[in-house]
Formats: C-alpha cells, structure tokens, sequence
C-alpha cells in the first residue's frame, strides 16, 4: 500500500496536500482506487462552490460501484482537475497524481484534525 | 464462513481480490475488471463458476417431470448433450431460478442452477416431485467444479491444455455438449462469445485450471464475468428477474414455450392469463455517468426501471437493461435519474455487444 507521509488523510480515503499558499489539494488514497477497481467515471464540485466538513461533494464510478466523495474541511472549490474527468482511469494510474479538487479552506487550523499517514494505515487496517 | 471452491486458493495465489457472491468467497477481479473483459472478447478468459450447481434428474418420467417444471420445452431437446435454456416459474408465474438443462438420454437430464438460488431450487424440486409422484431422483453433484472458458479463442485454447479434448468436442454445434472421460464439455457461456463450460470432477479443477492457465487463458473474476454478460443482453437472476418477475416481463419470452396446448407447467396459467404487463429493453447513456440497477426510468409512456446497469468496456459508454412501460420502442430517447438529475439515454434491443463486437 502506498500511503506517501507527506499527505495528511480522512478516514473517508480523501487525501489533502496542504500547498504553500494554504490551500488544499485533494485526491483518493492508493487504496480507495484500489478498493474501487476501474475509474470510469468523475463528477467533481464546481469552482466557487462553499461546502461543509464531511459534506459528498463528488462521485466516482468504477465499473464496480459509485462512491461518495468528501469535503475534508469546509471551504470553499478553488478548481477541479478537469484532466481528470477527462481521463479517469488516471486515479488507477497514480491516485496521488491525479488530484481531484481545491479547496481553500475557511479555517487553516482545519487541516490539524486529519489523519496522518500513520493514523490513515491503522484507520483502514 | 463463506463457501469455498475447489479453485479458491488458486484464486487466492494469483492475487485476486475477493468478495462474497451469495455466501462463496469469489474472485471479483485479479488486477483490472476492463483488461479481462477484453480478453474475453478478444482473446480468451476464464472463470470458476464452481459456485453454480448441477444436478442429475435420472427417472423414468423425466422427461415429462422437467416438461411440467420449467416453461421451456425439453420436448425439444432429441441430440444427446443439447442444451436448453429456461426459467422455472413458480404459480404466480415469477421466476424461481434460470437454468440450463441438458438431453442426455431420455432418462436423464443434467440440470445447472445459480449459486445463490441452489438450496431454493433443491427444495422446490423435491417439492415438485412428491407432488407429481414422479420416477426420478435427484442427484445434487457438489462433486463437480466449473470452469467457463470464453473467448474467440476459448476453444483452440482449451484444445491445446486438455490432450484428447479437439476430437471430442470439434464437432459441437452452440448449445451442445458432450463427454470427453470424466470432463463434460458444452458449447455455452454467460458472455456472448464462444468458448466452453467444462464440468469436471473436483479433484481435477486445479491441474484443469493450471493447464488452462499455461495455454495463455486468462483468469477473470465476476466483474467481467457481469459486465460481458449485460453487454450481451443476459438477464441475471436477482437483478433482471426474480419470484416477483414474469419472464414475459423480463424479456425472456423467447424462453417461454407455448406451443405444445397440452403441456401444462407450473406458472403457465397465470403469463397466459396477464400476458405481458412490462418489457425488458437496453439502454444506452448518451450524457456522462454510470446506469447502475434500481433507476429510475422517465419515458413518454410512464415510468420505468433500470434491472442492471454498467459501463460497458466494450461500448466505452455506461448500458442497462431496464424495465419499461410497454409501447417504449427501440430508438426512444428517455431520460434516467440519476443522483437527482436526469440524464438522456437512448432505447435499444440488447444484446449491446457479442462476438467481439458492438452491435448497439
């Protein structure tokens, strides 16, 4: 399993990168993709959106099954990564690359309730 | 503790992730459900279907047992190993299981029901034969593994693991079997390819597997095993049709016959009483998403409903069958909702793809 340290995580399988400007890159872990199979399919948030901690603000489709994805803090949808959507079998590629949105957080102090990598391996088992 | 097949730790030793399919701990997928797919239409895969279950009616009455029992009529069947598919129904006219019966002799029929409706259907045909007092018994063979191997190349690659085999099965026709020693080989599958369904003894499942494995066949888990079924306009029991369902319903009408006015079988007076209240057609996504089962369907007629629903490796598009009001037609454009919002698909007569092809 490949959990990189320098990501924090949610125990929803989101991962967050905090960027230097503080805003947040946000992705599914190695073994969501994993778990999920084939990607075939992304819907992802608007641009502009204000969304809530834990609130589904995406989807993904693998052959298998739609899951939800999830607002790992509230803030607000700076972009998604329409390259993406465009290409979704790139989340089976490298889940760590193939980031899914940006958010700019409301409140900074946010990211220090995630998981990090250690916390997110025991979290999944 | 889920069921086990004779395969299982095979399945385990190539790295397959593994679910549980109606109480059987079953490979789902052994890396990518898209790449064995293909191999199935294109090249040639293979899966453990041990899971099913055959049973041996051996009898005097048979033959008019089974012509009672299930809405196809074994009648038909007169060449040693042919094969008829069919629903057993029960008296509402809903499907108990579907199955795939082979002639064997007169006396005796081999009979292939889905894992999950096994202990169901056993029961029912016990029921069944008490009832009628029919000369048969009823042999339930969990001595016997299954292996499907499909593919434009499943045969020529089956020949070339199994030494002997080529002579004893070239001359199939689709829909028909025959012995080679202990393997039973039929000319069928759940995937719209060609290919073989080899029942064998248990014993042999693993070095019959392994050399399957060494003649370049693929192995592909029930991922694939659904996604090439739906591309082929195969109904799933459980999904497509159920106790609840009618086969005119589930468009499996071609499966019910009534030709013969003075066979009677079980579930035959009700679909002549109703006739068919619903119709079972494709659909084809045209905005980007994923059909999947239980949704809703909007037409000009009424609402329908998606039975199963995928993306389709083949298509590159997201395909369900769905049940619909009748007077929906093939061309139709329909509107399917989806997560709130509703997306445009169009009706088409499935099969969506077989033999290597998309045909929708």
């Amino acid at each position: 399993m490949n959990t990189p340290a320098n990501l924090r995580y949610t125990a929803s399988h989101e991962w967050v990168r905090v960027e230097a400007d503080g805003t947040l890159t946000i992705g599914v872990t190695d073994h969501a993709q994993e778990a999920l199979g084939d990607v075939v399919f992304l819907e992802l948030p608007e641009a502009g959106r204000v969304v809530a901690k834990e609130e589904a603000i995406a989807v993904i489709e693998s052959v298998k099954a739609a899951s939800d994805i999830y607002a790992p803090v509230a803030g607000e949808i700076l972009e998604a990564n329409q390259a993406a959507v465009d290409a979704p079998e790139s989340v089976n590629a490298d889940a760590y690359a193939a980031w899914l949105f940006k958010i700019k957080p409301a409140n900074a102090a946010d990211v220090d309730g995630l998981l990090d990598a250690a916390g997110y391996e025991a979290a999944i088992g | 503790m889920a069921q086990q097949t004779p395969l299982h730790a095979s399945h385990i030793a190539a790295g397959a992730r593994m679910v549980d399919f109606a109480g059987w701990d079953m490979p789902v997928n052994y890396g990518s459900q898209i790449e064995e797919h293909h191999a199935v239409r294109r090249d040639a895969g293979m899966f453990d279907v041990s899971h099913m279950l055959a049973l041996d009616l051996e009898g005097a009455d048979a033959k008019a047992f089974l012509r009672g029992l299930i809405a196809n009529d074994v009648a038909k069947l007169t060449e040693s190993g042919k094969a008829l598919y069919s629903c057993m129904l029960n008296d509402q006219g809903g499907v108990i299981d579907d199955l795939i019966v082979y002639f064997l002799t007169d006396t005796h029929y081999r009979i292939v029901v889905n894992a999950g409706t096994a202990d169901k259907d056993v029961a029912w045909m016990h029921q069944r034969l008490a009832a009628t007092g029919t000369q048969a018994t009823l042999a339930v063979r969990r001595d016997l593994a299954m292996i499907a191997v499909q593919g434009p190349n499943a045969r020529a690659k089956t020949w070339a693991a199994l030494p002997g085999a080529e002579a004893a099965s070239t001359g199939l026709k689709v829909f028909q079997a025959a012995a080679f020693g202990d393997i039973f080989i039929a000319r069928t599958g759940y995937t719209g390819e060609d290919g073989f369904e080899l029942t064998l003894p248990v014993d042999k499942a693993v070095a019959t597997w392994n050399a399957l494995v060494s003649a370049g066949v693929k192995p592909c888990g029930l991922g694939a095993r659904d996604t090439l079924r739906l591309e082929a306009g195969m109904a799933l029991y459980g999904n497509d049709m159920d106790d609840t369902v009618s086969p005119l319903d589930a468009g499996l009408a071609w499966t019910v016959d009534f030709k013969d006015e003075s066979r009677n079988f079980v579930g035959k007076a009700t679909l002549v009483a109703n006739g068919a209240g619903k119709q079972t057609l494709g659909l084809i996504l045209e905005d980007k998403g994923v059909l999947r089962s239980h949704q809703k369907v909007i037409t000009a007629q009424g609402e329908g409903e998606t039975t199963s629903g995928t993306f389709s490796p083949t298509l590159e598009k997201s395909i369900a069958l769905a049940r619909l009001p009748l007077g929906v037609a093939a061309g139709d454009s329909v509107e399917v909702e989806i997560r709130g919002k509703r997306l445009k698909a169009r009706v088409v007569k499935a099969p969506f793809a077989r033999n290597g092809k998309a045909l929708a």
